[in-house]
């Protein structure tokens, strides 16, 4: 077993656990913080499948933001676990169908024609000077520009959804205008008043 | 060099690249450490002479031993683990804090060639990497089942998802105009142009065309290590230190050179970035490491002075700040630089 394979099975097997730990973790917060691991395991894997930029913006991403304000939210969560699995039994048939028509699934497309070694050979070594980051970029913007776009219209929507949804005014809610706080001079505060001294 | 070393490499044989780059990451990191440690006492001198007092002059000679002294106290102080703490994660905070600070080192250049990982995306390694520190002052601050750092650490989360978002835009805007992503290039691009040519290469490097980047990105990276004015996530006057209240001894001390290894990373990458790294200023002096060395120290200077001058914000300015100036001023730019690049006017070809 080379180094590469070993650096592949340390991580798969760290990932593989952390997962596991996601869902059978009783603390939300533990299971955030697994799930942190996780993602960092797969940019490890990606790594070692030279696609550097996916690996590093995977991690970026997930790991530096979306995990960031996930924690965030769960943290300030007063989650009652033992009121969670109240209804574990009453709910356990349709999680059971759901998670057997996905691993079904999941059974299909990975073991048909288009996975295996044999459908996926290794392709042959990079010259020097390629780019990874560079590729990516020239295929992302010249064969699939139309779908690309798509998608970043879809997020747009997505964004835009958000702060509709959660935008909500408050009737009788007191706001200061920062732009005007900032443009307060010395002279709209204070006045200096010459006037006599007094005597008592 | 490479005849010198035979003999020690077929010394430890298949061993041998490990060792050798086990010797780099030591030669990078215990100079690191060394000017964390002094930049401590610089800070507590340059911040004195500002206010017209002393700073510390007692122990050794011009108080030069101070950082040593501060060292030990802490080492030999107790690390206390509060009761209601969650044990692993406490731990593992602190951790977590210094770790992707000193990570980052790896892809740094310091002179032409002079890197430990010449990696071909080190500006987006960088990024990510620096965007992993926050989970040292998230965690700590839940582990310690504590009011105050849960505040500090919410804040802490917010303001740097904020300001990363401000600090990217400013980076994408340079790897337009450099065409890569690999730290090395990135300086030697800035070594081309007209004016370097001219012999005054200080006017081709990146601050002067992407000059309100340059501002975004050094009052972004005051915000990113939170430093003052932006230091509201340990804020004495409102929750004492927030994430940090519950930790002692070398705990406590591993956030704060976390804090201060991140002003040098960030100084670093401004000198790198905008500053041109190890180039020199003008045509008739060599480049070379101690170039970078003099513009890092004087970004650095800029920290300790900002410190000095301006008083803490308060916390929906600089959310204000974050969102609704910065974030728009460098999506325009970075529409104004690519309009930029392909008009004929373009400086970069």
């Amino acid at each position: 077993m080379d180094f590469k394979t070993f650096v592949f099975y340390l991580l798969a097997t760290v990932m593989v656990l952390a997962a596991l730990r996601v869902i059978t973790v009783r603390n939300p917060v533990h299971a955030a913080l697994f799930l942190v691991l996780t993602f960092f395991n797969a940019g490890g894997i990606w790594l070692l499948l030279q696609a550097e930029f996916l690996a590093i913006t995977l991690v970026m991403v997930y790991v530096g933001a979306v995990m960031v304000l996930f924690l965030f939210v769960v943290m300030m969560l007063d989650i009652n676990v033992d009121r969670l699995r109240e209804g574990f039994w009453s709910y356990l048939p349709v999680g059971a169908v759901v998670g057997v028509i996905m691993l079904a699934e999941m059974v299909l497309v990975l073991s048909g024609p288009y996975f295996g070694l044999d459908a996926m050979p290794e392709p042959p070594a990079a010259q020097a000077g390629y780019s990874n980051t560079r590729e990516l970029g020239r295929v992302l913007y010249t064969d699939y520009v139309y779908p690309f776009e798509l998608a970043s219209l879809v997020l747009l929507v997505a964004m835009v959804a958000a702060v509709a949804l959660t935008l909500r005014k408050r009737a009788g809610s007191r706001y200061l205008d920062p732009a005007r706080q900032i443009a307060v001079k010395r002279a709209d505060r204070i006045e200096l008043l010459s006037m006599p001294a007094e005597k008592e | 060099m490479e005849a010198f070393l035979e003999p020690i490499a077929s010394l430890f044989g298949a061993a041998w690249p490990a060792v050798w780059t086990l010797a780099k990451i030591v030669a990078i990191i215990a100079p690191l450490m060394i000017c964390v440690a002094y930049l401590t006492y610089a800070e507590r001198k340059v911040i004195g002479y500002m206010q017209v007092r002393i700073g510390p002059n007692r122990v050794g000679p011009l108080g030069l031993l101070q950082p040593i002294a501060d060292g030990v106290k802490l080492l030999l102080k107790e690390v206390l683990v509060p009761s209601a703490t969650s044990k692993g994660l406490f731990i593992i905070g602190p951790i977590l804090a210094i770790a992707p600070s000193l990570a980052a080192w790896a892809v740094v250049p310091f002179w032409d060639g002079g890197v430990l990982a010449n990696v071909d995306a080190g500006l987006l390694f960088l990024l990510a990497i620096t965007s992993l520190e926050v989970y040292g002052v998230i965690i700590a601050g839940w582990a310690s089942n504590s009011k105050y750092p849960f505040l500090g650490t919410l804040r802490a989360a917010a303001q740097m998802v904020s300001y990363e978002l401000a600090m990217g835009f400013a980076l994408v805007c340079v790897l337009m105009i450099s065409a890569s992503l690999n730290l090395t290039e990135i300086v030697r691009a800035q070594g081309q142009g007209q004016f370097a040519d001219m012999g005054l290469g200080f006017l081709s490097w990146n601050w002067l065309p992407l000059f309100p980047m340059f501002v975004v990105f050094l009052i972004s990276g005051i915000a990113e290590t939170n430093r003052a004015p932006f230091d509201v996530v340990e804020g004495e006057s409102e929750i004492v230190a927030g994430h940090m209240v519950e930790y002692s001894g070398m705990t406590f001390a591993l956030f704060f050179l976390a804090e201060y290894a991140n002003m040098w990373l960030v100084s670093i990458m401004t000198a790198i970035l905008f500053l041109g790294g190890w180039l020199s200023p003008v045509g008739f002096i060599p480049d070379g490491f101690h170039w970078l060395a003099v513009k890092t120290s004087l970004v650095v200077l800029v920290f300790l002075w900002a410190r000095a001058t301006f008083p803490r914000f308060r916390y929906d300015h600089i959310m204000r700040l974050g969102w609704k100036v910065f974030l728009p001023l460098t999506l325009f730019w970075v529409l104004v630089v690519a309009v930029w690049i392909m008009s004929p006017l373009s400086i970069w070809n």
